[in-house]
């Protein structure tokens, strides 16, 4: 157990221009579950591979606890990962996969024993310790994979999308069980996901990442109410935030010539962030033509364009549309982004503190 | 998974599988049945194979049992039946035990090596990056050479008078005389044998590497600093399959697929040659005229392989796994 801290780190692979991660500065405290989250090829698993010693570290520095682990090999920094296809050994018997390690580090036999049959229990892996891994499910799979991390008691749990190989119901469960044990255990955890749902539900904090450098960290809550910018914006939540080319006049967001809030901004283009969960169907209001609805049973998802731009609301009634509907938000609500850096624009109307968890 | 001599070794392994459970009298899939129109119809095209393996396998075969136990006039004017007169003479003649030492001896040393070499460049080449692709092809170039041609080449290395490798021991004080003494001729067979075996073994090791996972040797890199311990517990075990088969492979190719080499080291030289069992059963058949002795050889050498690959499959291939 101990706390990560990330300095200025940054890889560029030999005989490429762009650095595939930039100046990443993260400080995790000892017990914290992070989650790095971002489309594919943002960098977020070179990341996680740089904290496990797989891939080079070429700028920066990384700790864990107090020890400078840059030139270390991955079996000395204490570390233990969860691969998204598992990885396991596949002539090695599921106790044997777990014991690997700990054999490797010189552990005594009565002491690994004792560990793999704690974890075992724990994962709920008893009946099928003599068992190789091919014989197991996925889910069991993943199960030994967690348990050959739980027994080396490591400072750290590197996890690189060790869901994403699973079927929808398992993966919510799977999920729970992750959440629960790091809970349990304590341990500092660094999980890469490029489902933001994933990332919301598990993370104490999330690191937004974008073409190698971080967009955002922060509570998964604070996150998703103040997005730093358009790129998190439309990457947290679903479904996405979407985004309008507006502008202010006299204190008021128009859209497409229509005013749709106030705001405490000066006159000027935006880009306009509303999410769906925020609109309402009003009476008055901006005129939406309705394109088509996504009926998903609790709620349905109407998506529509205001002048030529698209938009999505969640309507929960079950009145039949006009073709054309109006809707409203309350100002809190309204995002406000720089119309060309896409950075967050803070106005007084919005909610400025986030309630603790 | 993409590569293809991944597909390679996934053909083998998978074939190897089917063998063991043909063996241990399981069928994990059920047996499809075609139904054809007329009785006769699948014999039709079975027919041309079953002639092949009769004409060019079972007759000769049974040519061979039948002559063994005769005495056959060395013009071909007629035979006399012997019982097992030809077996009780092989098998007792000093020459032909000596021979037989000589077999085991060149088999083992030769499947040693040259399993060893091809595992060792294979590993080695894995690990090379840059100009990774001529690397490979240099080392599996020597596979395209006939046998009888790397017979030559190695003859032309080992020749009496202006062959480097003479030089060499000559340099060490060393008089090698290649096709006159025992030992001499034996490492120059040796040395050939194994230098033809080597590009064969690389292929399949190293397409057996590379279908070992990249997460599980990343895994193995985060359970264990040292690499020959990475080796010996993640990545032999996962060659299994892989060392078994060309196992079988050598030691075929040794026993039967030398020909070639040692007819051009041991042709038209003094008679106290070392060669292997195959290449005896020719000498005596065909320059020496024994049809009945060297059918009777042939006999012995098929039983001795065909327990040979028994007992490879009963004791070894238990420990192997199949990923």
């Amino acid at each position: 157990m101990a706390h990560l801290s990330l300095t200025n780190v940054g890889k560029t692979y030999g005989g490429s221009a762009q650095p595939a991660v930039a100046d990443v500065n993260i400080e995790i405290r000892d017990g914290e579950f992070i989650v790095l989250v971002g489309p594919s090829g943002c960098g977020k698993s070179t990341l996680l591979r740089m904290v496990a010693g797989l891939e080079t570290i070429t700028e920066g520095e990384i700790r864990i606890g107090e020890r400078l682990v840059n030139k270390l090999d991955p079996a000395e920094r204490d570390i233990a990962m969860v691969f998204q296809n598992y990885a396991l050994y596949p002539h090695m018997s599921v106790r044997d996969n777990m014991a690997y390690g700990l054999k490797n580090r010189g552990e005594r036999k009565a002491v690994i024993e004792e560990r793999v049959a704690e974890a075992a229990r724990m994962l709920e892996l008893r009946p099928y310790l003599d068992r190789k891994p091919r014989a197991l499910s996925g889910g069991q799979r993943q199960r030994v994979a967690m348990g050959r991390a739980i027994v080396r008691q490591p400072s750290a749990f590197l996890f690189d999308e060790p869901l994403s190989n699973l079927d929808a119901k398992l993966r919510v469960s799977m999920r729970m069980e992750i959440r629960k044990l790091q809970k349990r255990l304590g341990t500092t955890s660094l999980y890469v996901t490029h489902d933001q749902l994933e990332a919301m539900t598990l993370a104490d904090r999330l690191v937004v990442l974008n073409g190698g450098r971080v967009e955002q960290i922060g509570a998964p809550l604070e996150v998703y109410r103040a997005p730093a910018s358009t790129f998190v914006a439309s990457f947290i939540g679903a479904p996405a935030m979407s985004l309008l080319d507006a502008h202010v006049e006299n204190g008021q967001v128009m859209l497409e010539g229509h005013a749709l809030a106030p705001v405490a901004h000066a006159a000027g283009p935006v880009t306009l962030g509303l999410r769906a969960e925020d609109l309402r169907l009003t009476s008055g209001g901006v005129p939406m033509r309705v394109d088509h609805v996504e009926e998903l049973g609790a709620q349905r998802i109407v998506h529509g364009t205001v002048g030529d731009q698209a938009l999505a609301i969640i309507d929960t009634s079950e009145a039949l549309l006009p073709e054309t509907v109006h809707l409203g938000v309350a100002p809190s609500r309204v995002h406000l982004f720089d119309a060309r850096t896409g950075r967050r624009i803070e106005t007084a109307t919005q909610p400025v503190a986030v309630p603790a968890e | 998974m993409t590569d293809t001599p991944l597909s390679l070794a996934e053909a083998d392994s998978t074939l190897f599988a089917r063998l063991r459970r043909w063996w241990s009298g399981e069928t994990a899939t059920p047996v499809k049945r075609v139904q054809f129109d007329r009785p006769l119809t699948p014999w039709m095209f079975l027919l041309p194979q079953l002639a092949v393996v009769a004409i060019f396998f079972y007759w000769p075969s049974v040519q061979a049992v039948t002559s063994s136990f005769y005495l056959e006039d060395p013009f071909g004017f007629g035979a006399t039946f012997v019982g097992l007169d030809n077996y009780t003479e092989a098998l007792t003649s000093r020459g032909y035990m000596s021979t037989a030492a000589f077999t085991a001896f060149f088999c083992v040393v030769v499947t040693a090596l040259s399993l060893g070499l091809g595992l060792l460049l294979a590993v080695k080449a894995d690990k090379v990056i840059r100009g990774a692709e001529t690397y490979k092809t240099l080392l599996i170039s020597v596979y395209a050479i006939a046998p009888p041609v790397a017979g030559l080449i190695g003859m032309m290395f080992f020749d009496m008078h202006m062959g480097p490798f003479t030089q060499i021991a000559a340099w060490f004080g060393h008089d090698l005389r290649v096709g006159i003494d025992y030992w001499d001729t034996a490492t120059a067979l040796i040395v050939i044998s194994v230098w033809k075996q080597i590009p064969y073994n690389f292929i399949f090791f190293l397409s057996g590497l590379q279908s070992v996972p990249v997460s599980v040797r990343e895994a193995a890199l985060i359970d264990a600093k040292s690499g020959w311990r990475r080796f010996c517990d993640i990545t032999l075990p996962l060659l299994a399959p892989t060392a078994f088969f060309l196992l079988v492979i050598n030691i075929t190719y040794t026993m039967f697929d030398t020909f070639p080499i040692i007819d051009v080291i041991v042709k038209d030289k003094p008679a106290n040659n070392p060669m292997t069992l195959v290449y005896k059963v020719y000498l005596d058949g065909f320059k020496g005229n024994d049809i009945g002795g060297s059918s009777a050889q042939s006999v012995i050498l098929m039983v001795v392989v065909a327990l040979l690959t028994v007992l490879q499959f009963r004791f070894l291939e238990r420990r192997v796994h199949y990923g």
